[in-house]
């Protein structure tokens, strides 16, 4: 089976500055279905641009990428567009929902903006919230992002990128904004997601968070300088359990002391 | 995507906002109130002149006599002596769509009754006069056709009339002496008031045209003849058949007569008033615009301010035309609605301004459509530059946009 993400060396070079900036120096990959891959590296290494561009939110300014055997470089704005919305999901780093509107308004948006379907609104609706039922959260669809935590509002996120069945889901630094016990929870989401064969591929810089995928990749100055598959791979699921040990643990002694 | 979803993405992003689309929608629904109030008041005032021009009657059609002239001098309208009782009757026995026609001899005379007496408008008429002239008869009877046949010796009066000469008592019943000949009154006029110029309407006296011709003035012609035709439509068609059929009866001699309508006169009283008009909506329309420029101002600031969100609908799969109909759509709604509340607005504000100052408004339909229509374009125009600023975004910029 072909690699659902084929890049064969891309460049990205910025001209906007007095001096054209070389943020993506060659990097060729392929990304097979049902990967579960971390993009690394420090902030200028290149990884955002590498997301924007696997994300075709950005054109590679050489080289070509294949999503799913289309080659994106031959597709115009609204194409592009429309293949976001029908092979790509997004979480992104702010959650990024829209303010003042509730968390099933938030999922159900990109079934809105489906070119080629025809979906009545009653369907949207229960596919909005059968997504919010696997990342656990259908209990609170009628609430809005400010009545919701940093983790709940990241679930109302991947749930929103779950709902059109991409073939791959990107997450740019989805812990980011998270504390660790939250993002141990993100991460089971992923986890549990991948397991059932959903390819995600994440930006992160947290080398733990990294181990909760199936394979790293690291990038410095625009290339890739280590791809490797992940040795001793944290499992969510046990990592909460050692929190909460942890977390019981520490009441018990203060507890004990008061 | 389906334009229902479009729809659907406007709405809520309106809701979301309620407090701005409400002050959005202010400047339309103020501007499009101001407009339909001022277009009623102008209306109002159109309406009360045309009252007093339809007080002279319903399409109304006057036949005059033509100028008379005799060996060089020429008299002036009305002077020629050729226009006859015959006229009048071959007019209502043959022209088609007429609803009451009465000839007419005018005349002042010395009228003496109860030891008063009192100088007036004696006219000779017909039996329709007081329908053709919209005068209904406040009391008695008007004098029928067979009065008119027999030269009957009968009268109905004007209020002045009636005030001048039997102060105290009802007038009908009573005798006056025209020339010293004795006339029954049948009848009593109601208050017409005074005419478009300037004289009392209301002092005179009405006599069978016949007993008039025969009895006081002794003429063989007469003043006028006034025909109400069937409807406003029929006044050009009976106006031509009348002048064909006077002419005919001419048999080739110049034409001795005019035919006037009473538009001709309308059309100079309700002129001033739509210059009123299209004053009043010049100045609703400029209101208007004012409200727009409001919206486009509003739509801007709410395209900066929702760059994030033009971002996120961008990133996960909205056409640029996808968000130019949505930010379009909200304008249109948010101006239509606007502009549907301001017509509410409006009429209520004229009709409270009807109740306080006694203005005679009409709210005028076509002007609601108008209002309404011209809003929701005043919408398009000045949501269509946001709208597509809105959807020139660069989604990775949007995103970034704090």
């Amino acid at each position: 089976m072909a690699p659902v993400v084929q890049i064969k060396d891309i460049h990205k070079i910025y001209e906007s500055g007095e001096v054209p900036v070389h943020a993506v120096r060659g990097v060729t990959l392929d990304i097979q279905r049902g990967e579960f891959v971390a993009l690394m590296g420090a902030s200028g290494s290149g990884k955002s641009t590498l997301m924007n561009m696997l994300g075709c939110l950005d054109r590679p300014t050489r080289g070509t990428y294949l999503l799913d055997g289309i080659d994106v470089d031959k597709l115009d704005r609204n194409e592009l567009a429309d293949l976001r919305n029908q092979k790509l999901g997004f979480v992104f780093q702010g959650f990024n929902l829209l303010s003042r509107t509730t968390a099933l308004e938030n999922v159900e948006l990109p079934m809105l903006y489906g070119r080629h379907r025809k979906v009545s609104m009653e369907e949207i609706r229960e596919r909005a919230m059968h997504c919010l039922e696997i990342v656990g959260l259908a209990k609170r669809f009628d609430h809005f992002p400010n009545q919701l935590s940093g983790g709940q509002q990241q679930r109302v996120a991947i749930a929103r990128g779950l709902v059109n069945q991409p073939q791959v889901l990107l997450a740019d630094e989805p812990t980011g904004n998270l504390d660790s016990k939250t993002s141990v929870e993100v991460m089971g989401v992923f986890q549990q997601l991948n397991d059932q064969g959903i390819t995600i591929v994440m930006v992160t810089h947290e080398l733990d968070i990294a181990h909760y995928c199936k394979r790293n990749l690291i990038l410095r100055d625009g290339v890739v300088v280590r791809d490797e598959p992940v040795q001793n791979r944290l499992i969510a699921a046990v990592e909460m359990e050692k929190l909460k040990q942890a977390e019981a643990a520490a009441k018990l002694t203060v507890g004990a002391g008061a | 995507m389906r334009f229902s979803n479009t729809l659907r993405v406007a709405l809520r992003a309106l809701r979301r906002n309620t407090m701005r689309s409400l002050l959005t929608a202010l400047g339309m629904i103020i501007g499009v109130a101001a407009v339909i109030t001022m277009v009623s008041i102008g209306n109002g005032a159109k309406v009360q002149v045309e009252a007093q021009v339809a007080s002279l009657g319903q399409n109304l059609i006057t036949v005059m006599p033509g100028s008379f002239s005799s060996g060089g001098m020429r008299g002036g309208f009305g002077s020629s002596v050729t226009l006859t009782p015959e006229d009048a009757e071959a007019i209502a026995a043959e022209v088609s769509d007429i609803d009451g026609l009465s000839a007419e001899v005018r005349d002042r005379n010395q009228v003496l009754a109860n030891g008063l007496n009192w100088n007036t408008n004696v006219n000779g008429v017909g039996p329709d006069y007081p329908y053709v002239r919209n005068w209904p008869i406040a009391s008695g009877a008007m004098f029928t056709e067979q009065d008119v046949k027999s030269l009957a010796k009968v009268a109905v009066i004007g209020k002045t009339v009636a005030e001048q000469l039997f102060p105290n008592e009802d007038p009908i019943g009573q005798t006056i002496r025209i020339r010293n000949l004795p006339f029954r009154i049948v009848g009593l006029l109601t208050t017409k008031g005074f005419s478009v110029f300037g004289s009392d309407e209301d002092d005179v006296v009405l006599i069978p045209y016949s007993s008039h011709m025969r009895r006081v003035s002794r003429r063989t012609s007469i003043s006028m003849i006034r025909i109400q035709a069937a409807s406003p439509e029929k006044i050009d068609s009976v106006k031509l058949n009348v002048e064909d059929l006077l002419t005919q009866r001419r048999r080739g001699r110049e034409p001795d007569f005019t035919v006037r309508t009473q538009e001709e006169l309308a059309t100079a009283a309700t002129q001033a008033n739509k210059t009123m008009t299209g004053l009043l909506a010049g100045i609703a329309g400029v209101s208007l615009i004012v409200g727009g420029i409001g919206i486009m101002n509003i739509m801007l600031v709410s395209v900066t301010e929702r760059t994030r969100e033009i971002g996120i609908r961008l990133a996960i799969g909205a056409h640029g035309g996808d968000v130019l109909t949505q930010f379009l759509i909200e304008a249109i709604l948010l101006s239509s609605l606007g502009g549907l509340v301001g017509v509410g607005v409006g009429i209520g504000g004229s009709q409270l301004l009807s109740s306080y100052n006694g203005w005679p408004v009409v709210v005028p339909t076509t002007w609601i459509f108008i209002s309404v229509a011209g809003s929701a374009f005043v919408g398009i125009i000045s949501g269509f530059y946001p709208a597509y600023k809105a959807a020139q975004l660069d989604p990775i910029d949007a995103l970034r946009y704090e």
